[in-house]
């Protein structure tokens, strides 16, 4: 399930016209061998002195797509971005838009807005003035300037503020101002460079919603950055995850987060419980591997490639353990432990349980609050069992 | 705040006295109506009104002015280019060598820098005169301009300059809308410095100006040889005023801007 079409932002997105859910579902040019892309990375590489920023990268961007870059600080993701917007030239490989070779272009003359962590805002200038700047450089008429700008005022619900001066602004009108400034001059697209990085996080999860609607409604290309996986993850219809300057997986959020191709990406996108093992045999699409802490696990796997006795890691994410008291029915998929901790976060509880014995592993598993009550069921010390579905394990590549 | 003791505040008077009160003197004399310069005659003007005629004097204040206006504008513009050079380019070949050269003439002793660029206008055989004073002045407030300029830069979000790029505007044009509105106030003070610094030289000045280019302090500095007059004082007083006023406005310009940008 794509996660834009979740319940919980149903409310956010009343004014969205047509129902997205069949739209967004469609949506999957990256499929589609007749798509044409919008941005093209290739065998794109960017040094720093030593360091291998970006590395022999490949990457299609398709038009109306919402992309998201992920990755943990120094993985070359704001490089990318960099290269995309003309600030920094690649050392060897080439940047397409539109079918055309832009490597050479000066920012300045590309057709690729961005919106800065920073937020950039010249001080100098009012927000009318702010929003005016990129028009002014095209030379367009006063009377045009001035009715785009109250456009992208009312476009961000800033009216009225036009004459404000940057300082005078919260930190949300702020990161608006910067929107409206960076989507005044109908970029083909628009680069946002972590932008919620400076929002509290009600503020933030608003916004997310919002920048959503603006994609659709004005049926731009967004690539944002960001080290925010659940903001990359709600916003997102497309994402990448990036490590030591190369794509590790790309896919759909859901893909990412369920189907993960690698330990790295399986650890980087939300919580996992890695268990180490080998394969014990393989029957049709059943995989037995044996691990050390939690015996005979079966995963229900593509396990074509998967030779007897290989070693590999298991992974199992929090939420889709059981934890129960008694022993569950299953010959397999279980393991007993003990609880080391609870924590509360409201919506759900992350319980530590000890298996293997107190020199074993420490597994999470996620609880879904799902009724209101005092009394918990586990407490500190219990003696519990883990148990969870075939189809929960996943196999990951050492 | 931390009180000062009674010693401190004897050495604070009497080093503040040594350092103006023959300023004080020099003002309080320039009104004195007494042609003695050391005996009191009462208040007057009149030395003031006796400055108005004395015509070689001003016109040495009016070559004084020009000069430090051309020279200044000369130091400020250049100034500006090694800084934003020193600030911008990161780490390029000869940026030691060069910046060193640029600042080497804010600690060369003033002798030496009037002697070698005499001896440089010399071999050229340049005419000496009013440009070669300029140049010379030019040269060494350049290195102030560019200190004070460079700063502000050290402080400037390169983001914004980024950004105007992004919203297609070309290198130049991103300087003039975005670049030089945010470091004018430095930009300002730099100039004002340099302004002061051509207005009050007089080594490097007498060094290398020719006939028909006596500038202000040169004129002065001859005038007393010949004895101190009230006349003197007057003008003095004036001058004192000029450079308070500008030097007190470039500092609050960059009091301003150092508000501004934190």
């Amino acid at each position: 399930m794509n996660p834009r079409d979740a319940g919980a932002g149903a409310p956010l997105r009343g004014k969205r016209k047509a129902s997205p859910g069949s739209v967004r579902r469609a949506f999957q040019p990256w499929n589609d061998p007749a798509a044409e892309p919008l941005v093209v990375f290739r065998n794109v590489t960017k040094r720093f002195d030593t360091v291998t920023a970006v590395d022999n990268l490949s990457l299609a961007l398709y038009p109306r797509e919402f992309f998201a870059l992920l990755g943990a600080s120094g993985c070359g993701k704001t490089t990318l971005m960099r290269m995309l917007a003309g600030f920094e030239q690649p050392d060897a490989g080439e940047i397409l838009l539109d079918g055309v070779d832009i490597t050479a272009v000066p920012p300045h003359r590309r057709p690729i807005n961005m919106m800065f962590q920073s937020y950039a805002l010249f001080p100098h200038l009012s927000v009318g003035d702010n929003i005016a700047y990129g028009l002014r450089r095209e030379g367009l008429p006063r009377e045009r300037i001035a009715r785009r700008v109250a456009e992208m005022l009312a476009l961000v619900k800033l009216d009225g503020l036009e004459k404000r001066r940057p300082d005078q602004l919260s930190g949300g009108q702020r990161q608006r101002v910067a929107l409206a400034r960076s989507l005044a001059k109908r970029p083909k697209l628009l680069l946002l460079d972590e932008p919620m990085a400076a929002l509290d996080r009600k503020l933030r999860e608003s916004t997310q919603f919002e920048l959503m609607d603006l994609q659709s409604e004005l049926g731009l290309t967004f690539m944002v950055v960001t080290h925010d996986q659940d903001e990359a993850m709600t916003m997102a219809d497309r994402m990448a995850v990036m490590n030591h300057g190369r794509l590790v997986q790309i896919g759909p959020p859901d893909e990412i987060y369920e189907a993960p191709t690698s330990r790295y990406v399986a650890e980087f996108v939300g919580d996992i419980n890695i268990l180490e093992g080998r394969v014990a045999s393989v029957a049709g699409e059943i995989v037995r591997v044996e691990t050390a802490m939690a015996g005979a696990v079966e995963l229900d796997e593509e396990a074509a490639s998967l030779a007897i006795g290989e070693a590999i890691f298991v992974g199992l994410r929090p939420e889709k353990i059981t934890l129960s008291h008694d022993e569950p029915a299953q010959v397999v998929n279980k393991v007993a432990g003990e609880i080391w901790d609870i924590g509360y976060l409201g919506d759900f509880t992350m319980v530590q349980v000890m298996v293997g014995g107190d020199d074993g592993q420490l597994l999470k598993v996620a609880l879904a609050n799902r009724t209101r009550r005092i009394e918990r069921p586990f407490a500190w010390e219990d003696r519990v069992w883990l148990s969870w579905d075939v189809e929960a394990g996943l196999v990951l590549p050492p | 705040m931390k009180r000062l003791g009674p010693g401190l505040i004897m050495a604070l008077v009497a080093g503040f006295a040594f350092l103006y009160l023959p300023i004080l003197a020099l003002i309080a004399y320039s009104f004195n109506a007494s042609r003695l310069v050391t005996v009191w005659g009462g208040f007057s003007t009149h030395w003031y009104g006796a400055l108005m005629a004395n015509e070689p004097l001003l016109d040495a204040a009016w070559l004084s002015i020009r000069l430090a206006f051309v020279s200044a504008t000369a130091a400020t513009v250049l100034g500006t280019l090694a800084a934003l050079a020193l600030a911008r380019h990161g780490a390029f070949r000869g940026r030691t060598l060069f910046s060193g050269m640029v600042l080497a003439p804010l600690v060369m002793p003033e002798v030496i820098t009037g002697l070698s660029l005499l001896l440089l206008f010399v071999s050229a055989q340049v005419e000496r005169g009013f440009w070669t004073v300029t140049i010379a002045h030019a040269t060494f407030s350049l290195g102030f301009a560019c200190i004070v300029v460079q700063s502000r830069l050290a402080g400037f979000d390169r983001s914004l300059e980024e950004a105007a790029r992004d919203l297609g505007a070309t290198p130049v044009i991103t300087f003039w809308t975005v670049t030089l509105p945010l470091i004018w106030p430095a930009v300002a003070a730099a100039w004002m410095l340099a302004f002061t610094l051509s207005l009050d030289d007089l080594v490097i000045a007498s060094f290398t100006t020719g006939p028909g280019a006596t500038t202000l302090p040169m004129r002065l500095y001859s005038a007393v040889r010949l004895g101190v007059s009230p006349e003197i004082n007057a003008a003095c007083t004036i001058m004192i005023g000029a450079v308070a006023l500008v030097v007190i406005a470039a500092s609050l310009l960059l009091k301003r801007d150092q508000l501004a940008g934190a």
